[in-house]
């Protein structure tokens, strides 16, 4: 068995229906997403329009993670997920820096790498993914790329030639596909990212990296005094501050 | 109109968050500055002992495992404290997994500085019999196994090059960022042991002869000049992935990383150069201990530079 991905682009709408039933399925903190929805606009006015790109864990065949990944946290399932064992993970951010897509973050409540695993823990049980369920156009199609006649493989034959990954040339062999995809949208060099074109300017990101909550010596002192200030509450008080890290994303 | 300007391919991001801005930092750029530093006196001193009798270089034997010492404590101090999890550390000798260059060097450095640990008890305790207090088991061990020291040294100088030059190997694994992708990187890895360690033993060569402190400034001045070659290169020549081309289009732009990075050069490379190319005619102590320190200074901020720039780059 090896599990993929495939959204079709030309149905996905932008509702971020998938983004949340990620967020609260996985319970992933603020600040943070393992799956997100890109916005991009095209053309000039008046022939514009917009695409949505829904961005997670390719979980490669081939992946630079699981490769740089120094005490295995980062790991292989039989059925191909790429997953993560936050237990044993040091925190090193080496898959953050190997990951060619931006699909690792670090949690800033358990101090470990996290991203998408394709919802390891209800395919165990027999379920689809959280963002799966939640699509109401069923733009993402989810399956087994081994068996012939699963939705993804159907698909992926319906439309040979026009499937795509990010990023090929990475030879990283996602397994996560885009159907209706262009390069405007799949590769991060071919759009601009300019102040004041965003939908929402001054985006505040928590800088949990270092930050006052965790700071070096609260990373040494963290399993002696818990965990049990650096909740989502916690995290709020912490962007909304005055010494709030801001910036813009993208240069 | 304004959208009428953009130009590109008229494509411009409206939502998204892709940056999660630098995250490996300036802890980072100490810790491979002090390895270089920690790894440089090892080569130096094999060098230099091999140009020079011992007498030519009285306190070098128990210097260079002390300077060694400190430098990778340092090294390894910075590593730990980057950690998010820093007791998890553990588990890279627990768990090792061997694909992952991390886990590799962090062994290799591990047993590097053990036996230079070994060296530095040996040394120190001839040379300074009450050192740190009289009875001390480990520099007793190690007047009593004064021989251990010649026939380690070589072992160590064998086991510096890959603990010099892993870290390039963890950039190359760290495939995001197309900038570190490059073969030079590990040359760059060896020139920055090479001018880190001539730096470091610069300060402690006042009693040493002149020959001595010659080859020391022979071997900073090549190192700052195939530094800086090598830099250049990268910086200039367009033999790069379109992402690597993009970051560096960045930085040419100007910003507070072009001026790091240039201060970093002059500091680093440029007057060290010729002041270790003119000491080798004339020896001025002072002057030359002043090129040690711009060196080590100017290879800081060029390896902070180096190290942050391709983090700037969206993934997605």
């Amino acid at each position: 068995m090896k599990l993929g991905f495939l959204v079709d682009l030309n149905l996905c709408m932008g509702c971020k229906g998938c983004e949340i039933a990620c967020k609260v399925e996985n319970e992933v903190p603020l600040s943070t997403w393992r799956l997100r929805v890109k916005y991009i606009d095209l053309g000039i006015f008046p022939d514009t329009s917009r695409s949505f790109t829904p961005l997670r864990c390719n979980h490669c065949e081939s992946a630079p993670c699981e490769r740089i990944c120094p005490v295995s946290a980062l790991h292989y399932l039989e059925n191909g997920i790429v997953n993560i064992d936050s237990a044993r993970c040091i925190g090193c951010a080496g898959c953050m820096m190997a990951c060619p897509y931006g699909a690792i973050y670090m949690d800033p409540e358990t101090n470990t790498a996290d991203k998408c695993t394709y919802c390891a823990h209800r395919i165990e049980s027999g379920m689809m993914p959280a963002c799966v369920v939640a699509c109401p156009v069923e733009a993402n199609i989810f399956g087994d790329l081994e068996d012939d006649h699963s939705n993804i493989s159907l698909y992926i034959m319906e439309h040979r030639g026009a499937v795509q990954v990010r990023k090929p040339e990475k030879h990283t062999s996602p397994t996560h596909f885009y159907v209706g995809g262009g390069n405007q949208t799949l590769n991060p060099l071919a759009h601009q990212r300019i102040e004041g074109y965003n939908l929402f300017n001054n985006i505040t990101h928590l800088d949990h990296v270092g930050d006052k909550n965790h700071g070096i010596l609260d990373r040494f002192l963290a399993p002696f005094v818990g965990h049990d200030a650096l909740d989502n509450k916690s995290l709020i008080e912490s962007a909304t501050s005055e010494d709030s890290h801001e910036q813009e994303g993208g240069h | 109109m304004v959208e009428s300007t953009i130009h590109a391919t008229q494509a411009v991001v409206t939502l998204d968050v892709p940056i999660q801005g630098i995250v490996w930092g300036s802890i980072i750029t100490v810790n491979m500055w002090a390895k270089s530093i920690g790894t440089g006196v090892v080569f130096l001193a094999s060098f230099l002992w091999f140009r020079h009798s011992k007498e030519d270089m009285p306190n070098l034997k128990w210097t260079m495992p002390v300077i060694a010492f400190l430098a990778l404590n340092v090294f390894l101090l910075f590593t730990l404290i980057d950690l998010h999890q820093p007791y998890r550390m553990v588990n890279i000798f627990l768990h090792p997994h061997w694909t992952s260059s991390i886990t590799v060097g962090a062994w290799l450095a591990s047993i590097f500085l053990g036996l230079v640990s070994v060296l530095m008890f040996i040394a120190v305790g001839e040379k300074f019999p009450g050192v740190p207090f009289k009875g001390c088991l480990l520099t007793k061990f190690g007047r009593n196994n004064a021989g251990l020291y010649e026939k380690i040294m070589p072992f160590l100088v064998f086991l510096a090059i890959p603990v010099t030059t892993y870290t390039a190997i963890i950039m190359a694994q760290a495939s995001a960022r197309e900038l570190w992708q490059a073969p030079t990187e590990v040359m760059q890895m060896m020139w920055a042991a090479l001018l880190a360690g001539s730096a470091a033993l610069i300060f402690v060569s006042s009693s040493w002869t002149k020959e001595a402190r010659k080859d020391l400034s022979l071997v900073l001045a090549l190192s700052t000049f195939f530094s800086f070659g090598m830099y250049m290169s990268e910086y200039f020549f367009s033999f790069k992935s379109a992402e690597a081309e993009a970051i560096l289009a960045y930085v040419h732009a100007g910003g507070s990383y072009n001026i790091e990075f240039w201060i970093g050069m002059v500091l680093g490379f440029i007057i060290p150069f010729f002041i270790a190319v003119g000491n080798m005619k004339s020896d001025n102590k002072t002057l030359l201990n002043f090129a040690a320190l711009l060196a080590l200074v100017g290879l800081f901020l060029v390896k902070d530079v180096w190290l942050k720039i391709p983090q700037m780059l969206p993934l997605s």
